[in-house]
């Protein structure tokens, strides 16, 4: 059995962001960079799936982008996966979620893995598509939202969260497309042993051009914060002070202190 | 300009968030049909042409034969726009109608641009970007409660829609919410948990906080992923909806689903290192301190 595992490098969303010289993304000066939270369920449940079939398994993690990525391979690696894939693009933020869908595509097509798994979305464009458009792309079965996974025999069954608390028990068949929302399980966190094993795993380079054959459909052409429609009091400053402050506020507006 | 909304159905009935299509198409100016896949139960008070395939044939969850639904009502009506909500549903089918239809698609808008552009959220809620597609239709899904619910009124014109194909997701059944723990909906102040406390051994200084309001414990969905409590205190769209008289929100930076289920309270106070955290948005107070320092402070002062 082939597991394909496609992740993301994100910045620390607890960051302060502003634009990059372009205008349209974020500048990447000052920024933290971490695997995408999504993505690191769908490495734990690749690596589950491994366990589960004694090994047999064999797990490619896949990320796009600047070589600052390869961070986020190893830490896949390093989580359980056994080789890695590095697409080299040093301009993968300007690439829509289709171009992104179809690089992954190209590059899986003649792989023949029998399952793929993703996060539901990125936290930084979070435009939730290339899970699914990478399944249309190759005809690959596909769920999304998966909060629950099992597999046997090339059958897959998930839960999918549903909104209200509710959730739908779905059965495909493989090849298929698997996109995890949080809480799928728990993420392991790599031991010191396991991080020294990965750093000798191989990681493939693959030049963008020679799986970029698609032209952009969504063009971005700003990026700014939300206009304020927060009307929030701001309480900054000594500790006591806030706190006299906001008990203030609570007797004055609320019918809760009394 | 004409939109195709499409409307969305469980167990037979139209869910209420699809009335937000119709406050989007009002905004847009625009003329609309609609596409159900459900029950004559299910048609919406609306005067439009309702294109509606059979539930028992296609099923509430099918996306393989539901994109070629969409599919074939794109070819009768020719629409600009096919409009989804940003659900479960709609983030799951409008990529596969896109890419069957080879049309840009723009996630989660939360805005009309000018120049045919679309405003979306991005950062997890701090930022914002502006897209263009490029050619049409554009298929878009639209963030919950972003655009108002509206009910057009009338009665519509059903047109039956079919389409053939295979589907490969056989859909075994629903589940429905977990309902344990306390009822948050019936409280009248809440102290929600967020990422922030720091570790599942700080959610006692929390809870006393809890205490001494009167109130109850909630929790934010990153909380109750990691246990450090059940599934029954998540407040958000896939937990419980509260409008409690007080919301202390305790280091909990805001993703959309929380916001939408807490936003309604009568008055909210976030607690909360990062002054540019979304749930600055829908809060009263702002309180910028270290959640483990502050909610001790404030207990220790409330409980003299």
């Amino acid at each position: 059995m082939k597991i394909l595992v496609c992740i993301k490098q994100v910045p620390d969303m607890e960051s302060r962001f502003k634009p990059d010289a372009s205008g349209v993304w974020y500048a990447e000066t000052d920024l933290a960079f971490r695997v995408n939270e999504y993505d690191e369920y769908a490495i734990e449940q690749a690596v589950l799936l491994k366990e589960q079939l004694g090994g047999e398994p064999e797990v490619t993690v896949l990320s796009i982008g600047a070589d600052r990525v390869v961070e986020a391979i190893k830490k896949g690696l390093s989580m359980g996966g056994d080789r890695g894939v590095h697409v080299q693009d040093a301009a993968a933020h300007l690439k829509d979620s289709w171009q992104v869908a179809s690089i992954i595509a190209a590059y899986a097509a003649g792989e023949g893995f029998d399952l793929i798994l993703t996060g539901l979305q990125s936290q930084d464009r979070g435009s939730a598509q290339v899970g699914v458009t990478v399944a249309e792309l190759l005809d690959y079965a596909c769920a999304t939202t998966v909060v629950g996974f099992g597999y046997a025999d090339g059958t897959v069954t998930v839960k999918r969260e549903l909104e209200g608390g509710v959730k739908g028990t779905v059965r495909l068949k493989t090849p298929a497309v698997v996109t995890c929302q949080l809480g799928l399980n728990q993420p392991r966190y790599p031991t010191l042993p396991n991080i020294m094993k990965a750093k000798k795993k191989e990681v493939r380079v693959i030049p963008v051009a020679e799986l970029l054959h698609q032209d952009q459909r969504v063009a971005p052409c700003e990026f700014r914060a939300p206009a304020k429609k927060g009307s929030a009091v701001v309480l900054e400053g000594e500790l006591a002070d806030q706190v006299d402050r906001l008990i203030g506020i609570l007797k004055d507006k609320t019918a809760v202190l009394r | 300009m004409k939109l195709l909304l499409i409307g969305e159905c469980r167990e037979g009935k139209l869910l209420e968030y699809s009335y937000e299509l119709f406050g989007f198409a009002s905004q847009a100016g625009a003329e609309t049909a609609m596409l159900i896949v459900g029950g004559e139960g299910a048609l919406p008070g609306y005067g439009g042409t309702v294109y509606l395939a059979d539930a028992g044939k296609y099923g509430e969850y099918n996306p393989d034969l539901h994109k070629r639904l969409v599919q074939a009502v794109v070819e009768r009506e020719r629409p600009d726009y096919v409009v989804f909500m940003h659900t479960s549903y709609g983030w799951d089918l409008a990529p596969r109608v896109a890419a069957l239809l080879k049309v840009p698609q723009v996630s989660e808008v939360v805005a009309l641009a000018e120049g045919g552009g679309f405003e979306r959220p991005c950062l997890s809620q701090k930022m914002r970007q502006v897209v263009k597609p490029k050619g049409t239709p554009v298929v878009l899904t639209l963030q919950g409660g972003a655009f108002p619910a509206l009910v057009p009124g009338g009665t519509p014109q059903v047109q039956p829609i079919d389409a053939a194909g295979e589907g490969r997701l056989e859909f075994l059944g629903y589940e429905a919410a977990a309902r344990k723990g306390v009822d948050l909906t019936k409280a009248e102040v809440i102290v929600s948990v967020g990422r922030g406390v720091g570790k599942k051994e700080n959610i006692p200084v929390i809870a006393e906080l809890a205490r001494v309001l009167g109130g109850e414990v909630g929790a934010s969905r990153p909380v109750v992923d990691s246990g450090w409590m059940d599934a029954g205190s998540q407040v958000g769209v896939t937990g419980q909806t509260v409008s409690p008289k007080l919301y202390v929100a305790c280091g909990i930076s805001g993703a959309i689903q929380h916001l939408a289920g807490m936003k309604k309270s009568g008055f909210i106070v976030a607690i909360n290192k990062d002054k540019e955290a979304p749930i600055a948005g829908v809060a009263d107070v702002l309180v910028v301190a270290d959640v483990m320092q502050f909610v001790p402070a404030l207990t220790a002062k409330l409980a003299k």
